[in-house]
């Protein structure tokens, strides 16, 4: 990766390690987790439930719960600094102000005794020099722009749907014109007709906000729908990070090309599914070496015994794992 | 909304006149004659029988309890005290001031305590704040008031000459009393509150106000507080209700001349009408209280009140 390039970074997550210590033993939620991220990209973070995509998006936003969760080593560069050097007020302007997130669950995600344009407009204050007056109409205005009329502002959350909840929670997070966005599986709680709509509205206010994003998910049709990059992510690492382009059409880390298979199509006639066998790994007690092993029918000996590196595999689509790296002789 | 509350008054009737029939069942079957206990073992049996006539008290039951009920509806009369001969609403009402007093000064010694303990018990959970907190929180809870109310005397009162042992009339007065019955509602705000919080905490929408970037204080304070609070109002009305209408062993240690003490000696003399009187007094006033509490619950809590049609 050339110096130029690494200027042109939004976001550098280099090493990042996050612990859980409970009282059973220390979960592995992250280990060692390199991705980037450029000026106006999409980034889509795929894997499966307990890979630690969430806990990522958490330790960019600062906000692993503490105790018991902990980030143990690692650099966060966003814009040419290291977040986990910032002081809590420091964190608390980049929180909301340059990076927003967009939770999960949209039924949980707003609080059930305040009006939503309180709760827009909560955000506006906190970072924009405008009276409370002024903050309720911009809240307004956000609401519009979500497409919800202005004249619900002052209604409560449990007077929505899921679907206009989620928008209420984008119109929250792009209050402040973030310059990262992340979302953390913004559709999974929604029936499929209404994540097509918010995936959509999301699409389009990403590009008119200038955002960059990172989409946390588990759906790879969404990401071929609005990502430019993806991220493979498997027992708390990155196993795989290329162009989308380039992911869909030659997926080279064992891992991802099981999630592919698993996919199922329609031109194909099958009984059954193929899947990946056995289940992810323990995160308080990860094998050895490359965590895909025990599953990966591939695996030589050396896989159970070293930790794989990230390699380019030409064009910038790194993926680690040692089978490839010696198929592809690198 | 007003709907809600006519519908509620409304529903106090049968409530009201099912007490009044239970209370007047128990106190017709109670053995001890109102008679005896008025005149005294001396008087002669003409005199107990012209009494027992006067008083109705040889109507067969049901005729008793529909005299009753007729005039506590359509004159406003629910008798007058045997023992005392003036009318038991007057009584009630020169000794109600007390009860509320103590009452009201019990739960907001309750509030004041409990709440803070609470709240800072949550958010620093297994600290050894916590852990004390709890550990007093648990000792209010089992030491049964009368217990509570004669160290305390002994302590503040006999040993220390602090604070007075009985009475009402002064602040100082006041402080034993309203602390020994505050001691069991302290512990169980404080633990409502705390289990409250804790469960809050945790929640999506506190996640959702830090990713704002708002103070931790505000988090706190304003956006778990007030969801945490919804059910802790509720136990407050519940406990203020059973103060107004418990308070009854507090007030005969520290001889408060309230309610709870008038009821007490009512029923050692056999007073009927007078026991009747404040047991429908206490009901009245323990739904009243619960109508309010859930009116304030309505106004705290958004989805409570769109039900509320």
């Amino acid at each position: 990766m050339s110096e130029n390039n690494n200027n042109n970074l939004m976001l550098d997550i280099k090493d990042l390690t996050i612990h859980y210590e409970t009282d059973s033993g220390v979960v592995h939620a992250v280990e060692g987790l390199n991705l980037q991220l450029g000026h106006g990209e999409t980034l889509g973070l795929v894997g499966e439930t307990g890979a630690g995509k969430t806990t990522t998006a958490l330790g960019v936003m600062r906000l692993i719960p503490n105790p018991p969760g902990k980030i143990k080593s690692g650099e966060i560069i966003f814009n040419g600094e290291n977040l986990l050097d910032k002081s809590e007020a420091d964190m608390r302007k980049i929180r909301g102000g340059k990076i927003a997130m967009i939770f999960q669950d949209p039924m949980t995600s707003l609080n059930p005794v305040m009006t939503v344009d309180k709760q827009i407009a909560e955000m506006i204050k906190l970072h924009r020099n405008v009276s409370e007056s002024e903050a309720l109409k911009l809240a307004g205005d956000m609401l519009e722009l979500v497409g919800i009329r202005r004249e619900r502002a002052k209604d409560y959350p449990h007077q929505f749907s899921g679907g206009m909840k989620q928008r209420v929670v984008i119109a929250i997070a792009l209050a402040c014109d973030p310059e990262l966005l992340i979302a953390d599986e913004p559709t999974t709680a929604l029936d499929v007709t209404i994540q097509a709509q918010v995936l959509e509205l999301m699409k389009e206010l990403k590009t008119k906000f200038s955002a960059s994003m990172i989409l946390i998910t588990h759906d790879l049709g969404i990401v071929a729908d609005i990502c430019d990059k993806v991220a493979i992510m498997y027992a708390g690492r990155v196993v795989e990070y290329a162009d989308k382009r380039s992911l869909y059409s030659n997926p080279i880390h064992p891992y991802t090309n099981g999630l592919f298979k698993s996919v199922p199509s329609i031109d194909e006639d099958v009984d059954e599914l193929p899947v990946i066998p056995g289940l992810m790994p323990d995160p308080m007690d990860l094998p050895k070496g490359c965590a895909f092993h025990p599953r990966c029918a591939l695996a030589m000996n050396i896989c159970s015994q070293e930790q794989p590196k990230m390699c380019d595999f030409g064009n910038g689509h790194c993926a680690a794992c040692h089978v490839m790296a010696k198929r592809y002789e690198l | 909304m007003i709907r809600y509350i006519i519908r509620r008054i409304l529903f106090l009737i049968p409530v009201l006149i099912g007490v009044a029939f239970c209370v007047f069942t128990l106190l017709y079957f109670t053995p001890g004659d109102p008679a005896r206990m008025v005149l005294g073992d001396l008087a002669t049996p003409e005199a107990i029988q012209e009494f027992r006539d006067k008083e109705g008290l040889n109507d067969p039951f049901l005729v008793q309890f529909g005299n009753y009920l007729y005039k506590a509806v359509f004159k406003g009369d629910i008798g007058r005290s045997y023992s005392t001969k003036r009318p038991v609403m007057t009584e009630i009402m020169t000794a109600f001031p007390y009860t509320l007093k103590l009452s009201a000064f019990a739960m907001l010694i309750a509030i004041i305590i409990g709440i803070p303990c609470g709240i800072i018990s949550a958010i620093k959970q297994y600290s050894w704040f916590d852990t004390i907190t709890m550990i007093f929180a648990m000792i209010g809870l089992s030491m049964p008031v009368f217990w509570l109310g004669l160290l305390l005397i002994l302590l503040f009162a006999v040993h220390l000459r602090w604070l007075p042992s009985s009475g009402f009339s002064t602040f100082k007065a006041m402080i034993l009393p309203s602390v020994a019955l505050a001691a069991q509602s302290i512990s169980m705000v404080t633990r409502m509150t705390r289990s409250s919080m804790l469960e809050v905490i945790r929640a999506d929408y506190i996640r959702t106000a830090r990713a704002k970037g708002q103070l931790e204080s505000i988090v706190i304070g304003v956006h778990a507080l007030r969801n945490a609070l919804i059910p802790v109002v509720t136990l407050c009305g519940l406990q203020f209700g059973q103060l107004l209408s418990g308070a009854i062993l507090t007030e005969s240690i520290f001889a408060v001349p309230g309610v709870g003490r008038l009821m007490v000696n009512a029923i050692m003399t056999r007073d009927y009408p007078m026991v009747q009187g404040g047991v429908l007094f206490i009901a009245v006033t323990f739904s009243i209280v619960n109508l309010l509490v859930d009116l304030l619950y309505a106004y705290i809590d958004p989805r409570i009140k769109a039900e509320l049609r």
